[in-house]
C-alpha cells in the first residue's frame, strides 16, 4: 500500500519504478504472487508427470473438477471476510444434492421436461433456507458461526443419509446430466468461440467505460499502454482457454468438446459474486463488518441482516455445487461433499482471504481453488496415495496461512 | 436563550447490570451552541452521548429534538434526526479507503442502483481537501493513514451530511497542535452556522476556547451546568473531582459586574 509513497521518495531506482508501474495497473501484488505459484506448480507437475499434466484432456478435467470447489469458495470469501466461518458447506451440499436426486428420480416423473428445472429451483431454495436458518442463529442469537456450522456439518450429513436411508439414487434426467460436464456436457467449438469473443468484447467495454468515468470526474486515468497491455493479456487468456477446451475431443472422434457447462456456471457465479462484492452496498457492508464490526454498526449498517444474508448466499451456492455434483455423478449419494468444507476454506485462504476478516477477493478464491485442485490432480497423475495427498493438502493449508501472516507483517 | 432547544434530554437513565452508569441526567442544547460535557473517565459522559447517537439504547427518560419527542434506538435513527457523531475510537473500517468510510451506510448510487465509487471519490476529495489540503492518498486503506488523517476522515464523515447536532468525543486527542487548531476553528465555524455541538473533552484549554456552556458529570450524575463565563478552570476541576463548586462560589460574570 505504501508503494506510491516509496516511489515518490526515490523516483530514480528501477525497483520503485517497477512498483509504481505495478501499482498503476492496480494489480494486487499478492494476486501476482499466486499466479506465479500456479505457473510454477503447473510447470513442475508437467515435468514430473512426463508431459501428462498440461494436456488439453487434463486441463479440461481440471477445469471441471475445480468448478465445484470454486463455486462454494466464492461464498466462503464473503463468510470469512465478515469474520465468520462455515464448516457445514460440504454437508449442506450433500443434503441438497440428495434432495434434488430423490425428488427428480423417486418423486417426480423422470423424463418430464419440467422435472429437472423444478428440482434445481427447489434445491437452490433449500440451500438458501438452510443458510438463512444457520445465519439466524449466528446473527440474531449470537451463537458463534463455528458452533452453528459445526452442528450443521453433523445435522445435514445426517439428513443426507435420512433422505433415502442411505440408498444411492440414480440415474438422473439425461438433460440434467449435461450440467455435470460429461461427454456431452460442453458447448462445442463454435459456441466456445462465440463465448470467447463476447467475453473479450465485454472486458474491452468495461475498460473503456471505467476510463470514461474516471476522466469525467477529473481523475488521471491509468496509462493507456498499461490498459492496452492488460486488455491484451485478458484476450490472450480467454483465447488460450477456448483453444485448450476445443483441443480436447470426444472419445473416438475429432469433435471438439469446447467449454464444459460447469465452467460456464462457475463463470456466471464469479460474475454475480464479483458484482455483489464490488458494486453493491451489501458487498461494501460485508467488508466493513470484517474491518471493524463496531464501526459498521455505528454507521447504521444492519449487521444482523447482512450476516444472515451472507449465510443465505453461501447456502444457495452449496445448492449450485450440488447440482453440478449430482449431474456429474449421474446419481445422488449421501457421501457427496464429504470434507469439501476443508477444500473450500483452503481455496479461499490460499486465495488471499484473511482469517482475521476484512480482506479477500473472489478472483483470489478461484485461483486458490485451481491451485488446490492442480495439486490434487497432479498427485493423482503421479500416483500419490490418497492418504499422502491428504497430508500434502493439509500442509499446504498451513503454509498458506503462514504466508498470509508474513505478508501482513512485511507490508 | 429564548429559542427552542435543539436537543433536550430529560431524566435519562442507563444501567449495565448492577452498574448505574447514568442517573437521571437532564441536559439541553441550543442551535449554534457548544456545550462541553466533562467528567472523569467512567463518569458516564460517553454513555450519555452514546444514547443520543443511538449506539446504546436508552433505559429510562426521554429525548426531545426540536421540541418533539424522538425515538432513537439505532445509529440510523440518530442520523435521521440530523445527529452525527465523531467517536473517540473514530469508528472507521480500517480495511476500506477514505471515500468508502466517509459514505459508509449512505453510499452514493448510480442510476443502476450500484455503488458510484467515482462520484464518492470526487466528493471525498473535495471535503477532505477542505479540511486538510495535504490529504492526497485518499484511496489507501485508512489503516495506512496517520492519526491526523484518520481523524480528518472521521470528522469529514460527520459534517458532510448536513448535521444539525454534532457529538464530538475527544476530537483532538490524537492530533498535533496545528491539526488541533484546525479542528477548533472548524468547531467554531460549524456552531456559527447554527449547528449544536456536544464536546466531550479532557483538555481545559479546548473547553474554555470553544464552549458556551459546560456540563459536568460525576458517578453518572449531572453535578452542574454553567455558562462558561460563570466558572473558572479551578471551579470546573472542583466539579469534576469533588462533584461540587467551591463553597465561596458565585457566578464569576456577576462578580465582575459587582467589582465594577
Amino acid at each position: 500500500m505504501n508503494d506510491e509513497a516509496q516511489a515518490l521518495r526515490k523516483p530514480g531506482s528501477a525497483g520503485s519504478r517497477l512498483k509504481a508501474l505495478i501499482r498503476s495497473s492496480e494489480i494486487d501484488t499478492r494476486m501476482l504472487t499466486m499466479v506465479m505459484v500456479l505457473i510454477v506448480l503447473w510447470l513442475g507437475l508437467h515435468m514430473i508427470t512426463d508431459g501428462l499434466f498440461l494436456t488439453a484432456r487434463n486441463l479440461y478435467n481440471l477445469a471441471v473438477q475445480s468448478s465445484v470447489v470454486s463455486i462454494m469458495a466464492t461464498g466462503m470469501v464473503l463468510v470469512i471476510v465478515a469474520r465468520h466461518i462455515d464448516l457445514s458447506v460440504g454437508s449442506v451440499m450433500g443434503f441438497t444434492g440428495m434432495v434434488i436426486a430423490w425428488l427428480q428420480v423417486d418423486i417426480f416423473t423422470l423424463g418430464a421436461a419440467w422435472n429437472w428445472p423444478l428440482t434445481i429451483l427447489l434445491g437452490l431454495a433449500l440451500g438458501g433456507v438452510i443458510g438463512a436458518w444457520q445465519g439466524y442463529w449466528i446473527a440474531y442469537r449470537s451463537i458463534p458461526a463455528f458452533v452453528v456450522t459445526l452442528g450443521g456439518l453433523l445435522m445435514f450429513r445426517g439428513f443426507a443419509f435420512l433422505v433415502t436411508d442411505g440408498r444411492t439414487v440414480a440415474p438422473m434426467d439425461p438433460t440434467y446430466q449435461l450440467l455435470g460436464g460429461g461427454i456431452d456436457g460442453s458447448i462445442g467449438a463454435m459456441w466456445s468461440w462465440v463465448f470467447g469473443i463476447v467475453a473479450i468484447t465485454i472486458v474491452a467495454l468495461l475498460t473503456w467505460q471505467n476510463r470514461n468515468s474516471r476522466s469525467k470526474h477529473g481523475f488521471t486515468p491509468k496509462p493507456i499502454v498499461m490498459e492496452l497491455a492488460l486488455l491484451l493479456l485478458w484476450a490472450a487468456l480467454i483465447i488460450g482457454f477456448v483453444m485448450v477446451m476445443n483441443a480436447y475431443t470426444k472419445p473416438r472422434t475429432d469433435i471438439p468438446r469446447g467449454i464444459p457447462v460447469p465452467v460456464l456456471i462457475l463463470i456466471g457465479v464469479v460474475i454475480v459474486m464479483s458484482l455483489i462484492t464490488k458494486v453493491t452496498s451489501f458487498g461494501r457492508y460485508v467488508f466493513a463488518m470484517g474491518g471493524n464490526p463496531r464501526a459498521a454498526e455505528l454507521s447504521g449498517i444492519n449487521v444482523k441482516k447482512t450476516t444472515m444474508m451472507i449465510f443465505m448466499i453461501m447456502g444457495v451456492l452449496c445448492g449450485i455445487a450440488a447440482v453440478i455434483t449430482t449431474a456429474r455423478l449421474n446419481a445422488g449419494a449421501n457421501s457427496m461433499g464429504m470434507l469439501a468444507e476443508l477444500s473450500v476454506i483452503a481455496a479461499a485462504v490460499i486465495g488471499g482471504t484473511s482469517l482475521a476478516g476484512g480482506v479477500g477477493s473472489i478472483a483470489g478464491a478461484i485461483l486458490g481453488a485451481v491451485i488446490m485442485q492442480s495439486l490434487e490432480n497432479g498427485m493423482v497423475l503421479i500416483g500419490v496415495s490418497s492418504a499422502m495427498r491428504q497430508v500434502v493438502i493439509g500442509l499446504v493449508l498451513i503454509l498458506a496461512v503462514w504466508f498470509d501472516t508474513i505478508y501482513k507483517k512485511t507490508r | 436563550m429564548t429559542k427552542a432547544p435543539l436537543v433536550e434530554m430529560k431524566g435519562v437513565h442507563k444501567r449495565f447490570g448492577g452498574v448505574h452508569a447514568v442517573k437521571n441526567v437532564s441536559l439541553d442544547l441550543y442551535p449554534g451552541e457548544v456545550v462541553g460535557v466533562l467528567g472523569h473517565n467512567g463518569a458516564g459522559k460517553s454513555v450519555l452521548m452514546a444514547m443520543l447517537s443511538g449506539a446504546l439504547p436508552i433505559d429510562e427518560g426521554e429525548i426531545h429534538i426540536n421540541g418533539a419527542k424522538a425515538d432513537i434506538r439505532t445509529p440510523r435513527d440518530a442520523r435521521a434526526y440530523g445527529i452525527e457523531t465523531i467517536y473517540q475510537t473514530l469508528a472507521l473500517a480500517d480495511n476500506l479507503n477514505a471515500p468508502a468510510n466517509l459514505f459508509l451506510g449512505r453510499e452514493l448510487k448510480t442510476a443502476w442502483g450500484t455503488l458510484d465509487d467515482d462520484s464518492m471519490e470526487a466528493e471525498a476529495r473535495q471535503v477532505l481537501h477542505r479540511l486538510n489540503p495535504n490529504f492526497t492518498n485518499i484511496n489507501d486503506a485508512v489503516v495506512n493513514m496517520s492519526g491526523g488523517q484518520r481523524q480528518v476522515v472521521a470528522i469529514a464523515r460527520a459534517i458532510y451530511f448536513d448535521a444539525r447536532i454534532l457529538i464530538m468525543d475527544e476530537p483532538t486527542a490524537a492530533l498535533g497542535p496545528s491539526e488541533s487548531a484546525m479542528v477548533k476553528d472548524l468547531t467554531k465555524k460549524l456552531s456559527a452556522e447554527g449547528i449544536g455541538i456536544f464536546l466531550i473533552s479532557h483538555d481545559m484549554h479546548d473547553v474554555f476556547d470553544i464552549c458556551d456552556r459546560i456540563m459536568v458529570m460525576k458517578n453518572g450524575e449531572n453535578v452542574g451546568m454553567y455558562p462558561i463565563e460563570d466558572v473558572t478552570k479551578d471551579d470546573v476541576l472542583s466539579l469534576i473531582i469533588l462533584g461540587r463548586l467551591p463553597e465561596d462560589w458565585q457566578p464569576r460574570s456577576k462578580q465582575k459586574v459587582d467589582a465594577v
